[in-house]
């Protein structure tokens, strides 16, 4: 069997609520999806205990009503997991990874610029990317985003 | 200034040492930095939003204005993922010369940045000697791609232009002059006191401080952690080459610099594989206009680290999410450390350490009166002209000539 498909396993032997949540479409990715309420769990298990040790970056999607965030890690082997999790885009609550990724900060700043991601813990810093004086309540990754001047 | 008080000076955004816009607050005590504060997001251009508004195919000339520098690692980076949602299989033709551009234009970055830590250190004949080398590797990429800068090499499905016997043996003739260069460099870096003093000990990152902010590329390789993607997670033709990962464990700028200089070689051997397995057959397959439903995640080894590509495709002609990660985002947490409790003097070749990316689109040819001036000429005409000052180059601009061509 394969490292992936081991892996695989380990997760859903672990949290059986992730049975039917894992794809591996082509040697070396993994794609997992999980609910907000045990994606930190999940989160340090796969850091820690799978040695998932290099947060690549997050992606952040605009999916209509939820927005959704994709934790891209690797391992030593060249695994790359992708793991997904989606929330309401009325109430887009996060909790921070920096505990875990201390050089996740940036990424979790740009998933508040551009998204309007609301991140649990993470420090007071300065913004980024977006100018000091950027209106707090326009996020230019929205679909719905049509510019400052038009909205 | 009392000793026992801190306070904050502002560098940048206008950036005395660097060539692009990024801000540094730095707290000091004396000339001891206590802490730094960074604020970037001055060249944020909305290429990610201005992605999802473009075809596919435009999108791939978007990305490749990320950076002036690896132009070519976003690009291959882009059509890697978008090849791989729309199940596309690249010629292998086509993935030896991407992966050739790749490694030529490592090649180019990495003289460019010794160019850049030698003037950080005062040390302006290192950056006079390696720029010029740098021209060679230049010249080739243009004679190939037909441009210094943003290749254009890419499509969806392979590549625009492929390469002739004459231009393989060119590109052996160039490799082998800059291989010669590089040997000398390499024992500049091991021998010249001037660097070895200057750089030992400055900007330390360890190897558990580089694997908890997860720094990426020759800084994180320079602190003993074997993090590549080429050999990791294998793309284009580096599957098919050896790819010899280069580490070092002084984790300082000394190592950085070391790193870099000795990747140069491993680039010149790829390249010489590449090269002489360099299969036949078409470059390119057609892609077409609307890709299916999908989403993948592209890694690419860029001659600053781990790049990152993640696109979503929604089965019409535009993507639904392009998300980019460039190395030097995921290397800058790493600098705050880095600076911590150093002297504030040292600042300037740590940030410069990391090769931070910034725009070069000069040419060395310049157009004067619809003139075209070739590089002989330019060449002769700057003898001339500090003939004038009083000053005689000859001599030596022929001995060098002579050593460059043995």
């Amino acid at each position: 069997m394969s490292k992936e498909e081991n892996i695989k396993n380990e997760l859903v032997n672990k949290f059986a609520y992730l049975g039917g949540n894992i794809n591996v479409p082509r040697p070396r990715r993994i794609f997992l999806e999980a609910t907000q309420e045990n994606f930190k769990e999940v989160f340090v298990y796969i850091a820690k205990q799978l040695k998932f040790s290099h947060l690549c970056t997050i992606t952040g999607l605009d999916e209509g009503e939820k927005l959704s965030f994709i934790y891209h890690m690797a391992d030593d082997s060249g695994i790359l997991l992708n793991f997904k999790i989606s929330v309401l885009k009325e109430n887009p609550v996060l909790k921070t990874v920096t505990d875990c990724f201390p050089g996740a900060e940036i990424y979790e700043r740009e998933l508040v610029d551009l998204l309007g991601a609301k991140v649990e813990g993470l420090p007071e810093g300065n913004r980024y990317p977006l100018t000091d004086d950027w209106p707090l309540d326009q996020f230019p990754l929205r679909k719905d985003w049509k510019g400052a001047n038009n909205a | 200034m009392h000793n026992s008080k801190k306070f904050k000076i502002p560098v940048g955004p206008q950036h005395p040492a660097l060539k692009e816009p990024e801000s540094f607050s730095i707290a000091l005590k004396g000339e001891k930095i206590m802490g730094v504060d960074i604020r970037l997001g001055y060249n944020h251009r909305g290429i990610e939003k201005g992605c999802e508004e473009r075809s596919y195919i435009q999108a791939v000339y978007l990305v490749e204005r990320i950076c002036g520098i690896c132009s070519h690692s976003h690009s291959t980076c882009f059509v890697q993922a978008v090849e791989e949602i729309a199940g596309l299989q690249v010629p292998l033709r086509a993935l030896y010369i991407r992966t050739l551009v790749g490694e030529l234009e490592r090649v180019h970055s990495h003289l460019l940045w010794l160019g850049v830590a030698g003037h950080e250190i005062g040390f302006d004949t290192l950056l006079m000697y390696s720029w010029r080398d740098r021209e060679v590797v230049m010249d080739l990429l243009s004679q190939l791609t037909g441009n210094r800068v943003n290749y254009g090499i890419n499509t969806l499905g392979g590549v625009r232009r492929d390469i002739s016997k004459e231009e393989v043996e060119d590109i052996l003739k160039g490799v082998g002059i800059l291989e010669e260069r590089t040997k000398y460099y390499i024992d500049l870096a091991l021998t010249e006191t001037t660097i070895i003093k200057r750089l030992s000990g400055v900007g330390v990152l360890s190897y558990d401080d580089t694997l908890r902010l997860d720094a990426v590329g020759p800084t994180a390789r320079a602190s003993g952690v074997a993090r590549d993607v080429r050999k990791d997670d294998p793309y284009a033709a580096y599957s098919e080459i050896a790819v010899n990962v280069i580490t070092d464990t002084h984790c300082d700028v000394y190592g950085r610099t070391i790193v870099r200089v000795k990747e140069l070689m491993e680039s010149f051997k790829m390249i010489r594989q590449l090269l002489k397995n360099l299969p036949d057959g078409p470059i390119a397959v057609k892609a077409p206009r609307q890709i299916p439903a999908g989403e993948a995640l592209s890694r690419y080894e860029a001659p600053r680290g781990e790049d990152v590509h993640y696109v979503k495709a929604n089965g019409t002609e535009k993507p639904e999410r392009v998300k980019v990660r460039a190395p030097t985002l995921a290397n800058v947490q790493a600098v705050k450390h880095m600076l911590k409790d150093r002297f504030l003097a040292d600042m300037p070749i740590v940030v410069a350490a990391i090769d931070p990316c910034f725009s070069c689109t000069d040419r060395l040819i310049s157009i004067n009166d619809k003139e075209t001036i070739n590089w002989q000429a330019l060449h002769a005409y700057s003898i001339e002209w500090y003939k004038h000052q009083g000053i005689d180059f000859s001599a030596i601009n022929k001995k060098f000539r002579d050593n460059f061509k043995g």
